[in-house]
């Protein structure tokens, strides 16, 4: 035990760490063993044959799919509003700034519905789509549009205070040493913001996997075609086969999990050549 | 390259940053530009950088027209205050930056860029660090990698905004020697800006002297402190007694209002009225100072507080101590009429 601690001017290693686990276990760790449990009444034949059905693998690619565009889509123009809120003041800026946080607020039900009202063929937004012959809501690409309005604040609310934290200076620098803009961006900006950049696309990302009462107003849910795996999960419940619904959540769990570890260990990976 | 300044202007706001401003750096110069917090010396060194655009003027670099280039463009090396260094790239990349970002046709082969680096590095000797990153260097060995990364591009001109101001004083002590060194070794137009008038004295040719947005004096260190040519300079560069005519009129010698500036080592002490000018006063405080000894005194009849420095070998033959009555006499000083005078009596 005394080899994991370093001394430190602060007391309570044993306390502190005692609680961490005390607490993760609770709020983390038994409901997640409970799903695995549920699960394991299966049996091993039980779990793939829920696992290969067309229709939860369907739903599972369409869950994953949806929610890497969304958050490759949030991570692009999320960086791109955190740059104009630091970068540049304007009136209003600090409106603009609490308008970032509101998907977080809303209740995504209703953030699900108004969305699907602006994007059906006949909404204020859809009817443009729809002259150009794209259907938006009821649609896979309606998921995507949802996933992408409750991710937008992790990658913006990640890299605004990392790109505070670059100073002009290093950019002056870099400009006076002959290098363009492009140049400036790719070799000194970017890598000082990327580890946050990829904090916030994995956050976004798993926030989207786990995501419900929003996609389900927007997409349809058509079988095999835009039907996401939670919805899947709660029907299965409302036909009471428990374990089916936590055969299809452990799955989802372990994919995420394998996602964000590798995110992580990426990120790790980047820092640690960084020395930072 | 000699720069050539020539009315240029510049405000922030209804804030006027540079006023009028004329100046000509020779080639192969290293000039201090100094003056307190706020008296536009950084702004003067953005604009000759590219890093701040000036509101008229011109400013000509071997007698051309610079203004329509930018930062990228007019072969400057800046060296910031806060070293600004690229801190996700070890001390290698942060020298090489500027090789790397060269146009395609003008880049060199890796291996010219290596030994090029290798080269700079030795030259701030600093090349045993090479693979470290800047977060492991000290303040000191940054700013020296802050000025290689400059020199890499082989600048024409060099520009150091307060280049030793985050550093202790120890530290800057010993660049200010190495920068002077060398600049002597590498003869590059260098500008760098100064609050420190130690470091401008010991460091530059010739010294700016710079106060809210204007140019009050240019000269050898040598001219600026010995031949002040106005109430600022006198001040601002040394210590310095002011006597006003009302109370001193023998000094002062001037009719109207007038202020004389005594510099500190330019007073004579005695027991005995030297002549009828003389001052009487009282010892306030005397405290040693290394070789020089630091004297306060007070005129009988004022509170205000008069400083003299002895060398210590003086002030051994005669030592005073607090309380003592003693005259005074100026031995130079120099006399400004109090119109002139006004406009320090703000800073």
């Amino acid at each position: 035990m005394a080899s994991f601690r370093a001394h430190s001017v602060l007391p309570g290693f044993n306390l502190a760490l005692g609680f961490t686990l005390l607490y993760l276990s609770l709020i983390v760790l038994v409901p997640l063993s409970a799903l695995f449990f549920k699960t394991a009444t299966l049996g091993w034949g039980g779990f793939f044959e829920v696992l290969t059905s067309d229709r939860v693998s369907a739903s599972l690619r369409v869950t994953f799919l949806a929610s890497l565009a969304a958050a490759v889509i949030n991570a692009f123009f999320g960086l791109i509003v955190a740059w104009v809120l630091v970068r540049y003041s304007f009136p209003g800026k600090r409106i603009v700034d609490a308008l970032v946080d509101l998907p977080f607020a809303l209740p995504t039900a209703v953030a699900g519905i108004t969305l699907a009202t602006l994007y059906a063929p006949h909404g204020w937004i859809g009817q443009y789509f729809a002259a150009q012959g794209i259907k938006v809501a009821y649609t896979p690409l309606g998921i995507v549009v949802a996933l992408t309005f409750i991710g937008l604040p992790f990658v913006v609310r990640t890299v605004q205070p990392v790109l505070e934290d670059v100073e002009a200076g290093v950019e002056e620098a870099a400009a006076s040493l002959g290098a363009g803009r492009w140049d400036v961006f790719r070799r000194v900006i970017f890598p000082a913001i990327y580890p946050a950049l990829l904090t916030g696309f994995s956050l976004a990302f798993a926030r989207a996997i786990g995501e419900y009462g929003s996609v389900i107003f927007i997409a349809g849910n058509m079988p095999y075609i835009s039907e996401i795996a939670p919805l899947l999960i709660v029907s299965k419940l409302e036909q009471y086969d428990y374990a089916g619904a936590t055969a299809i959540a452990v799955i989802m769990l372990l994919i995420s999990f394998a996602l964000l570890l590798s995110m992580n260990a990426l990120q790790w990976w980047t820092c640690r050549r960084g020395a930072r | 390259m000699s720069i050539t300044i020539e009315n240029i202007n510049k405000h922030f706001g209804t804030y006027k940053a540079l006023d009028n401003i004329n100046l000509e750096v020779g080639s192969g110069e290293l000039i201090a530009l100094l003056g307190p917090s706020g008296c536009g010396k950084t702004s003067l060194l953005r604009i000759i950088g590219g890093l701040e655009l000036a509101d008229s003027g011109k400013l000509l670099f071997h007698g051309e027209d610079v203004e329509a280039r930018d930062a990228r463009e007019r072969n400057v090396g800046f060296v910031f205050q806060h070293y600004a260094l690229f801190r996700h790239m070890t001390v290698f990349e942060n020298v090489a930056f500027g090789l790397r970002v060269k146009p395609r046709k003008e880049r060199h082969h890796e291996a010219e860029i290596q030994r090029r680096v290798h080269e700079l590095l030795s030259l701030v000797q600093l090349d045993w660090l090479h693979d470290r990153y800047p977060a492991q260097l000290s303040g000191g060995q940054r700013q020296r990698i802050a000025l290689a990364r400059a020199l890499a591009v082989e600048p024409k001109i060099l520009l150091l905004d307060e280049p030793f101001g985050a550093l202790d004083a120890q530290v800057r002590k010993e660049l200010r020697r190495w920068l002077r060194r060398l600049h002597d070794e590498l003869h590059i137009t260098s500008i760098f800006v100064t609050h420190d008038q130690e470091e401008a004295l010991e460091v530059a040719d010739r010294v700016v002297v710079m106060n809210k947005g204007k140019i009050e004096q240019v000269g050898t260190p040598d001219e600026v402190y010995a031949t002040p040519a106005t109430p600022f300079v006198y001040q601002f560069i040394g210590n310095v007694n002011l006597f006003h005519s009302r109370d001193h009129a023998p000094w002062t010698q001037q009719h109207g209002d007038a202020v004389a500036y005594v510099r500190p080592h330019d007073i004579d002490i005695s027991t005995s009225p030297q002549d009828d000018t003389a001052l009487p006063v009282e010892v306030k405080l005397v405290r040693a100072i290394g070789a020089i000894v630091r004297i306060e005194v007070s005129a009988d009849d004022s509170c205000e507080l008069i400083e003299i420095e002895l060398s210590r070998e003086r002030f051994d033959t005669a030592p005073l101590a607090c309380g003592d009555k003693v005259y005074i006499r100026p031995r130079q000083f120099r006399v400004f009429e109090t119109g002139e005078t006004n406009e320090l009596s703000a800073t």
